[in-house]
């Protein structure tokens, strides 16, 4: 029984209603199987469709085409034998940890009797003794997942899903609670027989996965599949270990620049980055040791940064041609050196420069406001020409990218209070 | 906690949208409906009114009892009206548009003028005798309460987190369960601020609907308001501040057996995870929770409850799924068809039965401009005097903590019970009443600016007020860098509450009497008092239709924006 499949998800569609009309396609051509006994990771970039997946899969919400079938059955609803954690915890304020945890097994009309056994057991095991009475907002962020995790388990669901469970946590209190999960798991005290994990942490899905799913972002896809071949537990110090987020991340470097290579035009995704990281990130890879060239955990953990932090500002410079990605490593490109090297102003103007010449919607928007008469324009107009190409949100953090490094770059101005663009400067 | 804005200031667009227009025919058809049944029947009844109430100040507190039972009966009646149509409004894809623009138009109908016209309606019911006028009593009051606490649930429902839904699904919940276990929980905070909102409006409309006369039908039920009403035909100042007393103890004892208990339970469903510097507290909430006697009393309640959810299968499969919006063309054209017809309808039937020449309407508009002329410069004043005042008390917590309460329980207390004080030094002195009689619009109401702006400087971060101090910001620099701009959202939603309120008080402020001596100033709440006592039916609607429409018009074109740019200038977060 060891090789049963839990959940088989084969070429699953999903899109959305744009605001406009029209479809935005979230999800497409997705397969992923989920096999008794693994933990299987979906990572990927923010918008890459992860948690829509996850939806899905737990019948919250139904995919336009392809199929779902838990244990064989198509799933057209939420099905029983899957739980899911939250990365909001969604915890019912007004309920204790006890309530909170029992929610899950009133519905299903158990007797009152086994409701509180199996309840005051569930929070034993996630290592929640003494707070049965407590009230969410009593209790620290770990111990508030722990309440999260202690609901999902006490269903006995076959799968578990994770939606980024450890991401609002701190990092000590995150590597805690993982620790102890893998614990279980490893102990077969959970009662569960698979779990999928979503997450954009890659150490943390070498840590615990068997298997991870790269995504590719716009629409989402799987675009690589790694296989994790390390022995439990874990250690992160392991050379090997670092082998495989060194993989992973190159093969996500990669992707993201074929992916950006295919299109280029207004639908580039952005991802906000203050200008002020850029500069440090370019002077810091300029200094010594790096002069120039660095490996990127190795950066990271120099900088005391996650690393999925600094990978956007990474993606930054590259997008801005000041760096450039390649297996792992930033390397600074000609511009980036003299960058680092320049006083404020003439950094102003090499980031302008960058910004016409490799940002099409900072170019776009420049040109616009330099054909027009008046040289101004609402926000609306950028607005809407961006949603034909992403979601409402996404195309709120493009342009709020761009404001901002363009008011960096002063390449144009932007006035928050009346939504117009201009090429007015207030000095 | 600061009070929420009204509906108007919702939505951010500025011009009326078909859904305004649609609303507005309904509401005035609907009202045009109910003013043209009640002249049908308005003959026959004549008076029906109980003998002349006695001063006698011993039967003063059964006479609270029974404005106090009004109000609670009304309340009750809002909480179910809440539940289901703001439900209906928040779940229902078709509707939901025109409900919502609905609220907003009843919200803006004056309820004094209202009730004339549905106190014979109701009257009509129960012929002759006092139940009917019970009945539209509860109606008016309903009317005053009903609106704001549908839409601060309407707005819960909307922004119940996804993944709190997502959860209950996940588990089985059915709709029914989830309703109950998450969608109202987290609506019951801002849902019973709301409920005190209503309640301070409704002291105002219990004590003017017991005492009414329309045309020839003269109702007075036993309560204060009539009492006030005899006191006041009788020209007695002390049976006045008998009154006044006993309406203040009547107040006190809801805040403190109904409202403290409800707002401090209240608060853990308070859905910010964060610990609070400070916790509601009440000495009644405290007795009830040490006492076993309540826990088990709920035991049958919660059991029913429970057993309520289970009554269908955990919802699985399809039931359970957020299902797509699909849109039905078919039925997005018939109904809007069916609601095109039915305002067309309405707007026909008033134009029918609404026999009024642009003189009149020429004539309404004309007085509608004056009222707003004073109201406009009421609330100035107010603001004037109420702004620096709030900030001030508002930066020092020891001064707080007690002129808070006092501010809040003012803005409770009906303004229209110390009326006749106040109309009998303008008879005494012989003073103008166009311009005396005004400040009788925003007594009750110019509390929610002071109140609002108490708030809005206690929570002006310390450390902007340290920096201040640092610069050596100070006088007239100070109030215009840092105080007035640190409360200026929190002075906008006050001052569109007491705006509001104020115009629906010039009905019983633009005219008074004190015995035989009757103090009237030009406006349109004099206008509609007129045509009240008169039984003028179609002026009466005229002259509601003409003040919701300036009502609607001022919040559209100055508070609403006014709001927005607050809340995007200003709003500290």
């Amino acid at each position: 029984m060891a090789d049963t499949t839990l959940l088989e998800v084969h070429d699953v569609r999903r899109s959305f209603p744009k605001p406009g009309g029209g479809e935005l396609l979230v999800l497409d051509g997705v397969e992923l199987a989920l096999k008794q006994g693994e933990i299987v990771g979906l990572l990927g970039r923010s918008g890459s469709g992860k948690s829509t997946l996850l939806r899905l899969i737990s019948g919250l919400s139904r995919p336009q085409g392809g199929t779902i079938r838990y244990l064989g059955q198509p799933i057209d609803g939420p099905p029983g034998g899957i739980a899911m954690v939250f990365q909001s915890f969604a915890l019912f304020p007004w309920l204790t940890v006890l309530e909170n945890v029992q929610l899950g097994l009133e519905a299903l009309n158990l007797p009152p009797a086994e409701i509180r056994s199996r309840a005051i057991a569930a929070i034993d095991l996630i290592g929640l003794d003494g707070y049965e009475n407590a009230y969410p907002r009593e209790l620290s962020g770990g111990m508030r997942q722990r309440v999260g995790f202690a609901r999902a388990l006490v269903v006995h669901p076959n799968i578990l899903l994770m939606d980024e469970p450890f991401s609002a946590l701190d990092v000590l209190t995150a590597e805690n609670l993982r620790t102890d999960l893998l614990e279980l798991w490893g102990e077969d005290q959970l009662p569960i027989k698979g779990m999928i994990l979503v997450t954009h942490n890659i150490e943390e899905a070498v840590l615990m996965c068997d298997r991870v799913l790269l995504f590719s972002t716009n629409p989402g896809r799987v675009a690589g599949e790694i296989r994790i071949d390390l022995p439990r537990p874990r250690e992160r110090t392991d050379p090997r270990f670092e082998d495989y987020v060194d993989q992973i991340y190159t093969e996500m470097t990669a992707r993201q620049r074929a992916a950006r290579a295919d299109r280029g035009g207004l639908g580039t995704l952005m991802t906000h980055v203050s200008p002020n990281l850029i500069s440090g990130l370019i002077e810091a890879v300029a200094a010594a040791p790096y002069n120039g060239k660095a490996d990127l955990p190795d950066i990271a953990s120099d900088l005391q940064m996650e690393i999925d932090e600094l990978f956007p500002v990474a993606e930054a410079l590259q997008m801005l041609r000041l760096g450039d990605l390649e297996g792992g490593d930033l390397k600074l490109t000609h511009m980036g050196k003299r960058f680092a090297d320049a006083e404020l102003n003439e950094r102003k103007e090499i980031f302008s420069r960058a910004l016409i010449g490799h940002v099409p919607l900072a170019a776009h928007i420049r040109r616009v406001l330099d054909e027009r008469a008046h040289h101004t324009a609402p926000r609306r107009r950028f607005v809407d020409e961006l949603e034909d190409h992403m979601t409402e949100d996404a195309a709120e953090e493009t342009l709020r990218t761009v404001v901002s490094w363009s008011r960096f770059a002063e390449l144009f101005a932007y006035d928050d209070e009346s939504e117009i663009f201009s090429l007015e400067n207030p000095a | 906690m600061r009070i929420l804005p009204p509906v108007s200031v919702e939505a951010r667009r500025l011009l009326p949208s078909r859904w305004d227009v649609v609303a507005a025919m309904l509401v005035l058809g609907f009202i045009v409906l109910f003013a043209e049944a009640s002249r049908a029947v308005v003959a026959p009844l004549s008076s029906i009114a109980h003998s002349t109430l006695s001063l006698d100040a011993a039967l003063l507190p059964e006479y609270a009892l029974r404005t106090a039972l009004r109000m609670l009966i009304a309340l009750g009646v809002s909480l179910v009206f809440t539940l289901t149509y703001a439900t209906w409004a928040a779940k229902a894809r078709r509707a939901g548009t025109l409900l919502v623009a609905l609220l907003d138009i009843l919200q803006s109908v004056p309820i004094l003028g209202f009730i004339s016209v549905t106190v014979v309606f109701f009257l009509s019911l129960a012929p002759g005798r006092v139940l009917g006028a019970e009945f539209a009593a509860v109606f008016a009051i309903f009317t005053s309460q009903a609106w704001n606490m549908a839409f601060s649930f309407y707005q819960s429902l909307r922004t119940v987190p996804p993944e709190l839904s997502e959860a209950g699904r996940m588990f089985g919940l059915n709709a029914w369960a989830r309703f109950w276990r998450i969608e109202v929980p987290f609506g019951l905070p801002p849902l019973i601020w709301n409920m005190m909102m209503s309640m301070s409006g409704g002291w105002f409309f219990v004590v003017a609907a017991e005492a009414i006369s329309v045309g020839p039908t003269t109702i007075a039920l036993p309560g204060i308001g009539s009492y006030i009403a005899v006191a006041i035909a009788q020209q007695n100042l002390t049976a006045i501040f008998y009154a006044i007393a006993a309406m203040l103890v009547v107040i006190l004892i809801y805040d403190q057996l109904l409202f403290r208990p409800l707002v401090a339970w209240a608060d853990k469903f308070r859905f910010d995870n964060e610990d609070s510097e400070e916790f509601p507290e009440s000495w009644l909430l405290d007795v009830i929770r040490r006492s076993t006697l309540m826990d088990r009393l709920a035991v049958p309640f919660d059991r029913f409850m429970a057993w309520t959810y289970r009554l269908t299968p955990p919802a699985r499969g399809p039931a359970a799924a957020i299902r797509d919006a699909v849109p039905s063309r078919a039925g997005d054209v018939a109904w809007y068809a069916l609601l095109a017809a039915l305002a067309l309808f309405a707007a026909f039937e008033v134009w029918q039965r609404l026999a009024v020449s642009w003189a009149d309407i020429a004539q309404a508009f004309g007085l509608g401009a004056i009222t707003m002329l004073r109201v406009v410069i009421l609330i100035a004043l107010a603001s004037a005097i109420w702004t620096p005042i709030g900030v001030y008390v508002g930066l020092r917590p020891n001064l707080t903590r007690w002129v808070q309460p006092v501010a809040q329980f003012l803005a409770a207390f009906p303004a229209n019970l110390v009326f006749p004080v106040a109309v009998f030094a303008i008879a005494r002195y012989a003073l103008n009443p166009d311009i005396w009689l005004s400040p009788l619009m925003v007594l009750g109401t110019q509390w929610y600016i002071l109140f609002n702006v108490i708030a809005g400087a206690s929570v002006l971060p310390r450390e902007l007020r340290d920096a201040g101090t640092n610069f050596q910001v100070k006088g007239w620099l100070w109030w215009r860098k840092i105080g007035l701009p640190g409360v200026f959202p929190y002075y906008v939603t006050g001052a569109i509450t007491a705006s509001g309120g104020s115009w629906n008080a010039s009905i019983v402020a633009e005219v008074a009497s004190w015995g035989s001596h009757t103090l009237r100033a030009h406006g349109l709440g004099a206008y509609i008092a007129d045509a009240t006592a008169h039984g003028d039916f179609h002026r009466i609607v005229l002259g509601i239709a003409t003040m919701s429409f300036f009502v609607v018009v001022v919040n559209r074109l100055f508070w609403r924006p006014l709001y927005w740019f607050a809340e995007r200038r200003y709003r500290l977060t």
